[in-house]
């Protein structure tokens, strides 16, 4: 019952899609706007088996991995950057003083405005995409996880510290491992924006990658192409939130809100 | 001999005496019971006791070292809420007693280090009766059992003094009485120096050797905050305050009802 609740939404687009595309190609026969989901089965068996004919790779999985890459590095700087930043603003007063409203205002520059900036600064080239990827989520992250910083109550540090715990100890020992679940969290959250921020930079320079091929094929109407990459692109970003949650679970279970399933 | 001993003690927040002419001299081993009205300081003192914040003016010493600019080793705490780290198991938060401290890193340096805190931390376990919890989080834990563990924690530090605000605060009667029974041992078999807040007058008295009353000694009507607080009465309360004062624990129940 639940199940069937859950897939009722999917089941109806697919018919509404179903629907509209066999209108459109019953007028015209070579409408490309709508493909049939035949034609569009097709298509991805052919994008994820068949080798370009110049290259001889599989470009389906070359964008994916290149892509998959990018996003990788660009999410892992971030985070390792929000993590560090996050703990210093949050735990040391004169560090929140100094930097807190800097990152504010930080994370109001709209990243994306950034971007010519970087093409200009690192080059059309791998740097600039990981880094628009890295620019554009690591505010957000440094904010989140130093207000979960300020959090922890007091009452901890100072039994730390009478524990013997010197500052260095209080931030590996005390503070840095409650970080890690809300770090997941934040990264699952940010994720959105990463895949945004991507796609964005592939589709105006580069040589590969999903981005790059959606706006490429883009040209040719290429529809079933399109389609193809979204629902992977869909897929991917289900799969890595359904893995970073169940990492969560299982490294850090003192974090689960008990009985709570959540989303 | 003095162990804790209190001169002049103030302490003032932005302009406003909290704390004023505090003085007191506390042997080795004296299990002192600090009771007063709300806001009235008493965990004000008990953070000037732990070097959590510094004096506006008189100093704290305990056996005769300089005054500690910071909570260290030598002071214990253990507070109403939030007093174990929620992301260790209960055996892990025993461990990390001595673990914290061993080295800037707060990690043990070696394998025999390692060794002997476990031991340290397995007899504690079977002592607070948490042996079969060992390897739980805080969360599962009841509130009597978290305090349990918070003080068994502490005292693995091998503090000169403890400090407790408002420990049993927070847990149901039956709990309380079973850990009022749990203190009484542990004072027994550490002899310790404790400092004990509670806003529960008989618990005061039944555990305490002293009750320490904090309260304003000059008050004026137009200006509510213009004066601190201090030490107004010192009750001597072994054998439940007998022969030393006439006040059973009945007659303190009267007068404060
Ligand atoms: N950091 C601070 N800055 C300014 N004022 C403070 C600060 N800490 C405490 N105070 C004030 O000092 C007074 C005493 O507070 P304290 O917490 O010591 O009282 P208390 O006796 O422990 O009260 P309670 O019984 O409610 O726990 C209160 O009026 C409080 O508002
Ligand atoms: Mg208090």
């Amino acid at each position: 019952m639940g199940y069937a609740l859950t897939l009722l939404p999917f089941v109806l687009v697919l018919f509404v899609y179903m629907g509209a595309s066999d209108i459109r190609l019953a007028e015209n026969p070579s409408d490309k706007i709508l493909p049939a989901p035949s034609t569009i089965v097709a298509t991805a068996e052919r994008l994820v088996g068949e080798p370009d004919k110049r290259s001889g790779e599989i470009l389906f999985w070359n964008d994916t991995g290149i892509s998959l890459v990018r996003l990788a590095l660009g999410v892992g700087i971030a985070a390792l950057t929000g993590l560090v930043a996050g703990l210093l603003i949050g735990l040391f007063p004169y560090m929140r003083s100094t930097f807190s409203g800097f990152v504010a205002v930080l994370s109001m520059v709209p990243p994306l405005a950034v971007l010519p900036i970087l093409f200009i600064a690192f080059g059309l080239g791998e740097v600039s995409k990981v880094a628009l990827i890295a620019i554009g989520i690591t505010p957000f992250l440094i904010r989140d996880l130093s207000q979960r910083t300020v959090e922890i109550p007091s009452e901890q540090i100072v039994k730390a510290q009478t524990l013997g715990a010197s500052s260095l100890a209080i931030a590996l020992r005390v503070v840095l491992p409650q970080l890690l679940p809300r770090l997941i969290q934040g990264v699952r959250l940010a994720l959105g924006p990463a895949w945004l921020f991507l796609i964005a930079a592939e589709a105006i320079a580069a040589e590969a990658g999903l981005g790059y091929r959606i706006f490429l094929v883009r040209r040719y109407l290429a529809m079933d192409i399109i389609l193809t990459y979204v629902a992977w692109i869909t897929f991917l970003a289900f799969i890595i939130d359904l893995l970073l949650r169940s990492a969560g679970r299982r490294l850090f279970p003192w974090s689960e809100p008990a009985g709570g399933s959540g989303l | 001999m003095s162990y804790v001993t209190v001169t002049d003690l103030h302490k003032t927040y932005a302009g406003f005496p909290i704390l004023e002419r505090v003085n007191l001299s506390v042997e080795k081993g004296t299990f002192v019971s600090i009771v007063g009205a709300s806001g009235c300081g008493k965990s004000t003192f008990l953070r000037l006791l732990l070097a959590q914040e510094r004096p506006t003016r008189g100093e704290i010493t305990i056996d005769g070292q300089p005054p500690a600019l910071e909570p260290n080793r030598d002071r214990g705490i253990v507070f109403q809420r939030y007093s174990v780290f929620g992301h260790m198991t209960v055996r892990e938060n025993l461990i990390a007693a001595e673990a914290l401290g061993a080295t800037v890193w707060g990690v043990l340096p070696s394998r025999a280090r390692r060794k002997a805190a476990e031991d340290v931390a397995d007899a504690a376990l079977e002592r607070i009766g948490l042996a079969h919890m060992g390897k739980a989080y805080p969360a599962s834990l009841s509130g009597g059992m978290q305090q349990r563990l918070a003080i068994a924690q502490s005292l693995i530090a091998k503090p000169r003094i403890l400090l407790l605000d408002e420990p049993f605060g927070a847990l149901d009667p039956g709990t309380r009485a079973s850990m009022h029974d749990f203190l009484l041992e542990i004072k027994a078999e550490w002899d310790m120096t404790v400092f004990m807040v509670t806003h529960d007058l008989s618990e005061g008295f039944k555990l305490g050797d002293r009750v320490l009353v904090f309260d304003k000694v000059r008050w004026d009507p137009h200006e509510p905050h213009a004066y601190g607080a201090t030490v107004t009465y010192d009750f001597d309360a072994r054998n439940g305050g007998i022969p030393f004062q006439s006040l059973s624990i009945e007659t303190v129940e009267e007068i404060t009802v």
